[in-house]
């Protein structure tokens, strides 16, 4: 099979087959999927307003679709995204409570560097234990997702609370607050209340330096070969412990980061579940996107798409938001386990194709027998 | 704390324990067989809201809880045909069946009913009913009797028409299915066929047995055992469904499972004392002991915590079947 049709035919058939289950689904509800369809695309892309809440939603999947990438990369899966990205919240609200910042590019770097380190430090217990005891990182990645929530509600009803009665923190200060797209770049028509923020900027540049991570560096080098072959890397004089954890830390600093965006960036404030499932959407789209960062970001833009359009399907008519997870769904369904469906048969017939074209080029002068 | 509170807190134990259980039960088959089980709660979900609206719009809770597990099946199956035939992996199957179910169960309710994603409450014979067990209403009549007379029973006696009379017939079905998963297993020829394909595929392959059949079997029995736990939350344990009603239920079964060791027996263990930590946390805010205050937080972060203590080894090492999570290809 050539690679085009590896990275790009496959996934996209997959994704077909996604949305035709999906449409299937709308037209049961009763509503015609293709208006649908038109409603959540024009509601995600079609003004400046949709793409105000579509970026601002892509941005937390890039981050935590990275989480998921990198550790894919070691062959690790990591399902703690939404746990680390808990975590990374409340590194972004202990440091921006900690200070009356001056200024919010100050806010921002310490913000970002406490969120990664938190969210960091979230995935380094299940990676010592995978690497040193076998615990099978997915059940402790899980584990320590309910922990990490357990541990927030705690802080959030006791030694964090705001002045409110509600489980939150209290405002973070005026100069910990993070430029919006309608203070940086209203020329676009951006609207007051669209929570994109510059953590966008921030999550592109992640793209960037996990892409050089991963095929410029000697790590990245060593967590592929890790993740292609264990015995192979460990004959490489690559030490698995060491990958494990590095991995590990790189997928949960990312995981953690997205809490710069929707806490720092949106919130302002931590609230009971800052991360809303984006943890397990970084899943769908670390799989769709094939791990490259590239492919990170456009599935993140595609979910950042559905779940905008999502908000305004609920809107427009009686399909509810949880479409949306149905969507997600199918699309990990069809792109993560159900892969060989669509790829085994589209080898074969590649292969069919390959064979009758090699029997009419070069033989054609030949007669037939 | 007397006697009574007690045994209340036992009643209550059981009544939690009684869905992990089931659930647990499930991921045992399927796990020995080799197949990863992480959607354990999206089948319970949908077996959930399935028996709820089919109890509540025929009226007969037995329907209800067929098509629970009817539905149950129906996701069962997808997991095996992503996991088994397409050979995809078991982890991520398990992920998109737990989405599966969250969405799809909220959409149908609100499609069904129109009233935000849930069902209308069931009553009657939509529910089932508490099973009493000869002369328990006697004694209890009794205890009630002795104490409005000043007599200071002991309230022993409510050990029988408390904890053990008194619960739906799905919470019996669950505590019988211990010694029955034990004995299929364990003691007959398909047990341990089916224990050998989550150890050594290709030895079972070897001796002319279909794996394939065997690990579809096992999906197919972990489908109908969850199914029997969603049907129990949402016609024995509430009168209907609400939108994600398991609340994890499905993860803490997992955590059983590997607490539990794989084995039938600990496996009830392990449920119980899962189920007891949700009954204590349900009944007091915090807890002293030994003059430290426990948060109720803590209690529900501790099965959690006590399954990643036992799959790091420090007391009691977990190996879970050797053969799990590997799809088995045949070779050619």
């Amino acid at each position: 099979m050539p690679k085009w049709a590896d990275v790009l035919l496959v996934p996209l058939l997959n994704l077909v087959l996604a949305l035709i289950v999906s449409g299937a689904v709308v037209a049961y509800i009763g509503e015609n999927p293709f208006d649908a369809m038109r409603i959540m695309v024009n509601g995600a892309v079609g003004s400046a307003y949709g793409w105000g809440y579509t970026l601002f939603y892509a941005t937390n999947f890039i981050f935590t679709g990275l989480a998921v990438a990198v550790a894919f990369h070691a062959r690790l899966f990591n399902i703690g995204g939404e746990g680390q990205a808990a975590l990374g919240g409340l590194g972004v609200a202990i440091v921006a409570l900690a200070l009356p910042w001056p200024h919010w590019s100050l806010a921002l770097i310490a913000c970002t560097v406490s969120a990664a380190a938190f969210g960091a430090a979230w995935a380094f217990l299940p990676a010592i234990l995978q690497a040193k005891r076998g615990s099978h990182i997915v059940i402790t990645t899980i584990m320590f997702n309910f922990i990490a929530a357990a541990l927030l509600n705690y802080l959030l009803v006791g030694p964090l609370q705001g002045a409110g009665m509600s489980p939150e923190t209290a405002r973070f200060p005026e100069g910990a607050h993070l430029p919006t797209a309608y203070d940086m770049a209203s020329w676009l028509g951006f609207n007051r209340s669209a929570p994109l923020n510059v953590a966008f900027l921030v999550a592109l540049a992640a793209c960037v330096a996990v892409w050089f991570l991963i095929w410029r560096t000697r790590l990245g080098y060593e967590i592929r070969a890790y993740g292609h072959s264990e015995p192979a890397a460990v004959y490489a004089g690559i030490d698995p412990v060491r990958i494990t954890v590095i991995a590990m830390l790189i997928s949960g600093g990312l995981a953690g980061m997205m809490a710069v965006n929707a806490v720092q960036g949106e919130a302002e404030r931590l609230v009971l579940d800052p991360v809303q499932g984006a943890g397990f959407i970084g899943i769908a789209v670390a799989l769709m996107g094939r791990s490259h960062p590239f492919g990170v970001l456009l599935a993140a833009i595609l979910f950042g798409i559905l779940y905008q359009g999502g908000a305004e399907l609920e809107f427009e008519t009686s399909v509810p938001r949880e479409m949306v997870v149905v969507i997600q769904a199918l699309v990990i369904l069809f792109t993560g386990a159900l892969d060989n469906m669509v790829r085994d048969p589209v080898g074969k017939a590649f292969l069919r194709f390959r064979r009758a074209a090699d029997q009419s080029g070069p033989k054609a002068g030949t007669p037939a027998e | 704390m007397d006697l009574l509170t007690v045994f209340q807190i036992l009643d209550s134990t059981i009544r939690l324990a009684t869905p992990l259980l089931l659930a647990c039960l499930a991921g045992l088959f399927s796990e020995r067989a080799g197949v990863f089980d992480i959607g354990l709660e999206g089948k319970m979900l949908i077996a959930a809201f399935f028996s709820a609206a089919i109890a509540y719009t025929t009226g007969n809770v037995w329907l209800g809880l067929l098509a629970g597990v009817a539905a149950s099946m129906v996701f069962a199956l997808i997991h095996a045909i992503a996991s088994i035939t397409f050979r995809g992996d078991q982890l991520i199957s398990g992920v998109a069946i737990n989405f599966l179910a969250a969405g799809l169960t909220v959409l149908i309710a609100q499609d069904w009913f129109a009233q935000g994603g849930r069902t209308p409450s069931l009553s009657g014979d939509g529910r089932f009913e508490p099973i009493t067990f000869p002369g328990a209403d006697e004694l209890r009549s009794g205890f009630r009797q002795a104490r409005a007379d000043d007599l200071e029973p002991s309230g022993l006696s409510a050990l029988y028409w408390d904890v053990i009379s008194g619960h739906t017939i799905l919470v019996y079905v669950a505590i019988l299915a211990v010694p029955l998963t034990w004995w299929i297993l364990f003691r007959t020829r398909f047990g341990l066929r089916l224990r050998a394909v989550g150890e050594n595929p290709g030895a079972v392959d070897t001796a002319g047995i279909s794996v394939v059949r065997l690990r579809y079997a096992a999906v197919l029995i972990c489908g109908l055992l969850t199914g029997l736990a969603g049907a129990y939350l949402a016609t024995g344990f509430n009168a209907g469904f609400t939108k994600d009603m398991t609340a994890g239920r499905g993860f803490i079964a997992l955590a059983a499972l590997i607490f539990a060791k794989w084995r039938p027996f600990y496996a009830l263990g392990a449920c119980l004392l899962f189920g007891l930590l949700q009954a204590v946390e349900g009944r007091f805010q915090s807890i002293g002991l030994f003059g430290f205050e426990i948060p109720s937080q803590f209690m529900q972060a501790l099965p959690y915590i006590l399954t990643v203590v036992i799959l790091a080894g420090f007391v009691g090492k977990a190996i879970p079947p050797r053969a799990g999570g590997a799809p088995y290809v045949k070779e050619r």
